[in-house]
């Protein structure tokens, strides 16, 4: 008993308070922001470099459901592309995730875009079923870690179920396999109306690194209308739960 | 070696040219690899194809432990060989290799015992082969049932299927069928060309090992354009791998401890973990280490600040993780789940062609950083740690002692560095390839040994990339481990492993 009391004491309270202000290391690679003067031949420089076709050749537009976070253009180009580390960058919108130069705000969910019924009934308690299409164990350990002592977004009544038949919705890892295409429409059709898509990470919002394998079948994702994007490489927990609060109008 | 034919690789990460690899005929080819394989201290790395103009090219590596050295030869055979004699009767942990060349290239090899697909990539041979046609193993028995288990567990975690064979509530026999996670990681690998990408995808074989495999693709990109990288960067690589494996480690003894609702061990080894992958985070931005390990270079200097922030954190987190692993493996509860569940003997282990911790905790001494040491392992006087339990207990405690083993080095590079007054460059993207060269890379992931290989054609372009993560020999280890268990203590033996499915379906 002294002893566990003793391990409990080391321990302390690692508990994240407040979830929408906890800071993160500078160099986490956040919201990016690309400055408003950044020229053609920048913009070219940079798309160039990029190894997932994220920006935009033409209006330089950063995309983070292709970025790999791996800063290399901001790396090339200090003083036109910088990422905060600001972590809120889920979305509801596709098109929200595509940073403009010049912009820099707060990502928002789109209030007007989501489903009356979302808020209505999971704002209360949300349970999640999770499947991992060809994810590479990174998006899911994170979403483990989303629900651990330090994060716990049981709080909010958010947790991850066993059965379909439990959950409210369906969490997407990875890049989707044509492998697990049959298992993850099962599972989604296995989960009681009304539902919601989440989709985690990069790999499963765009195919990431892997878009364009022949080993992919993307059908699933191309052919459902997805409530929550949530890019990262692999997306942090912090993202996850912050875009979830906003998605329910969790203050 | 004597009376083997073949060439050695000296240097790990270290290239051959492809015209001094002997290929002999088949039949001697069978023999030597028999003759080599018998052997202590002597294992296959590597067995894959090359598919050149009219021909079909097979490579073998095989480790030679004492010597520190790779064997590499091979066979050459027409482009439309159909049929070869099974090595695996022979030398089971085979069994791997001519699976993947059989569904990859459409060979039967004759008299293999257990023929089974591998992971039914998107242009295997016989596209007609299909995953829900796999032909499980059968036992004709009334008194037997079979309980299947997967793709999507019950749980945050990877997809595969396992087919459990039983007498009750006893296992008689596992079979696991994986493929569900196959990406195409080795073509995308050729088919996307810059040297950066490349490090990407390698940081994606298995986001769990993203230093280790990164690591392993950083190797074989410097090894192939004949550059050394400057110590430094060879101790932060270090650095890197072991802050990997403590972080990995760490969770996986919470996770046991969750499998057998032993909370207070669960919850603060979850909240260590953080602590070790916040301070990577503190290093590169990313809790995994991706995008810390580049050819050439490395956009993220540990300074000596850093460092010792980093230090003394993953200090504090020995000093707790070892009082709470000391109530863990002192609580008769414990005890009595863990011990003697989940045994893999070192006779399984070696036939099952175990590597890594897996192997280590069941008697069986296999460690690249001994063995084949890179990076900055060659400079230290590294020895293992090792038990023979070979069960879930085992494969604990050995966790534990490498945590602190992990630390030690840590610790001994971090006061290092202090003086170390190198400069490291920023990563190089555009490194030049030499032509026919084959590279090979090994490296300790925290599961074990991870193999990469790249073969350059005569304009230094890569055209072949083979991964193995240590996953693809240890589904075999922990499908013999559970036989005679309980189905019940299925979970706790598979988080004892914690393999990886992407690793092997690649």
């Amino acid at each position: 008993m002294i002893r566990e009391l003793r391990v409990i004491r080391s321990h302390g309270t690692q508990f994240v308070k407040d979830l929408r202000k906890q800071r993160v290391s500078d160099l986490f690679c956040g919201r990016p922001v690309i400055s408003g003067n950044i020229t053609h031949d920048e913009i070219i420089a940079a798309s160039g470099i990029c190894p997932l076709a994220a920006i935009d050749p033409g209006n330089g537009a950063l995309d983070l459901g292709r970025c790999a976070f791996c800063g290399e253009c901001a790396l090339l180009l200090p003083d036109r592309i910088r990422f905060t580390n600001d972590y809120r960058i889920a979305s509801n919108s596709r098109e929200a995730l595509k940073i403009m130069p010049g912009e820099d705000s707060v990502l928002r969910i789109d209030e007007k875009a989501v489903r009356k019924e979302v808020r209505s009934m999971f704002r209360g308690a949300l349970k999640l079923r999770q499947v991992s299409a060809g994810g590479d164990n990174s998006c899911e350990m994170e979403l483990n870690a989303a629900g651990n002592v330090n994060f716990d977004m049981g709080r909010f009544g958010i947790e991850f179920v066993a059965s379909p038949r439990h959950a409210d919705g369906i969490v997407i890892t990875g890049p989707v396999t044509e492998n697990m295409s049959e298992a993850l429409n099962l599972t989604y059709d296995a989960i009681p109306e009304p539902k919601i898509i989440i989709l985690a990470g990069t790999d499963a919002i765009s195919g990431g690194i892997f878009a364009g394998s022949k080993a992919l079948n993307r059908k699933f994702i191309d052919e459902h209308l997805i409530d929550l994007y949530v890019p990262g490489n692999p997306m942090h927990p912090l993202t996850f739960i912050n875009g979830l609060m906003d998605l329910l109008n969790i203050k | 070696m004597k009376g083997i034919k073949s060439i050695e690789l000296l240097k790990n990460p270290g290239t051959v040219s492809l015209n001094d690899i002997p290929m002999s005929e088949y039949d001697e080819f069978f023999r030597q690899t028999i003759t080599l394989l018998g052997k202590d201290g002597f294992h296959c790395l590597n067995y894959f194809t090359v598919r050149t103009e009219g021909r079909l090219n097979f490579y073998m590596l095989v480790a030679n432990d004492e010597a520190h050295r790779v064997l590499i030869y091979g066979h050459s055979q027409p482009a439309d060989v159909k049929e070869l004699a099974s090595l695996t009767a022979e030398c089971f942990p085979l069994h791997v290799f001519e699976r993947e060349i059989a569904e990859n290239e459409g060979i039967t090899f004759k008299g293999n015992p257990w023929a089974k697909p591998l992971r039914y990539p998107y242009n295997r041979a016989d596209r007609n082969a299909l995953m829900k046609d796999y032909p499980f193993y059968n036992i004709d028995s009334e008194e037997t049932h079979q309980v299947g288990v997967g793709p999507v567990h019950a749980g945050i975690i990877e997809p595969g299927h396992f087919r459990f064979h039983c007498h009750g509530e006893r296992v008689l026999h596992l079979e696991i069928q994986l493929g569900y996670q196959h990406r195409g990681v080795e073509d995308i690998m050729l088919s996307k060309e810059t040297i950066l990408q490349r490090a990407i995808i390698s940081e994606d074989i298995s986001g769990d090992t993203a230093v280790g495999h990164s690591t392993a693709f950083a190797g074989i990109s410097e090894s192939l354009a004949g550059k050394e990288p400057c110590n430094k960067l060879k101790i932060w690589r270090t650095i890197a791998l072991e802050m990997e494996r403590m972080a990995v480690h760490i969770g996986d003894t919470a996770a046991l401890c969750g499998d057998v609702a032993y909370q207070i061990g669960q919850v603060t080894c979850e909240a260590l973990r953080t602590m070790v992958i916040n301070s990577m985070q503190d290093w590169c931005g990313n809790r995994f280490g991706k995008r810390l390990i580049r050819p050439g270079g490395s956009n993220f200097p540990l300074t000596n600040e850093r460092a010792e922030i980093i230090l003394k954190t993953l200090g504090e987190v020995r000093h707790r993780f070892l009082e709470v692993t000391d109530l863990i493996y002192n609580d008769s509860g414990i005890i009595a789940r863990f011990e003697n569940t989940g045994t893999l003997s070192v006779q399984q282990a070696r036939l099952a062609g175990a590597v890594g911790m897996a192997a280590r905790s069941s008697g069986l001494h296999r460690d690249i950083r001994k063995s084949h040491p890179s990076l900055a392992y060659s400079n230290m006087n590294y020895s293992p740690a090792l038990l023979d339990g070979g069960d879930v207990l085992a494969r604990g405690m050995l966790r534990k002692m490498e945590v602190e083993l992990s630390f030690k080095i840590i610790e001994e590079l971090i006061m290092s560095l202090m003086t170390n007054n190198e400069t490291v460059p920023a990563p190089d993207y555009s490194l030049h390839y030499g032509p026919e060269l084959m590279a090979v890379s090994l490296v300790e992931g925290w599961r074990g040994e991870i193999c990469h290989c790249a073969l350059t054609d005569a304009s230094g372009r890569i055209v072949k990339y083979k991964v193995k993560d240590p996953s693809l020999h240890n589904w075999t280890a922990l499908a013999l481990a559970v036989r005679n268990q309980e189905i019940s203590d299925f979970p706790v033996c598979n988080k004892s492993f914690n393999l990886s499915y992407c690793g092997n379906d690649l």
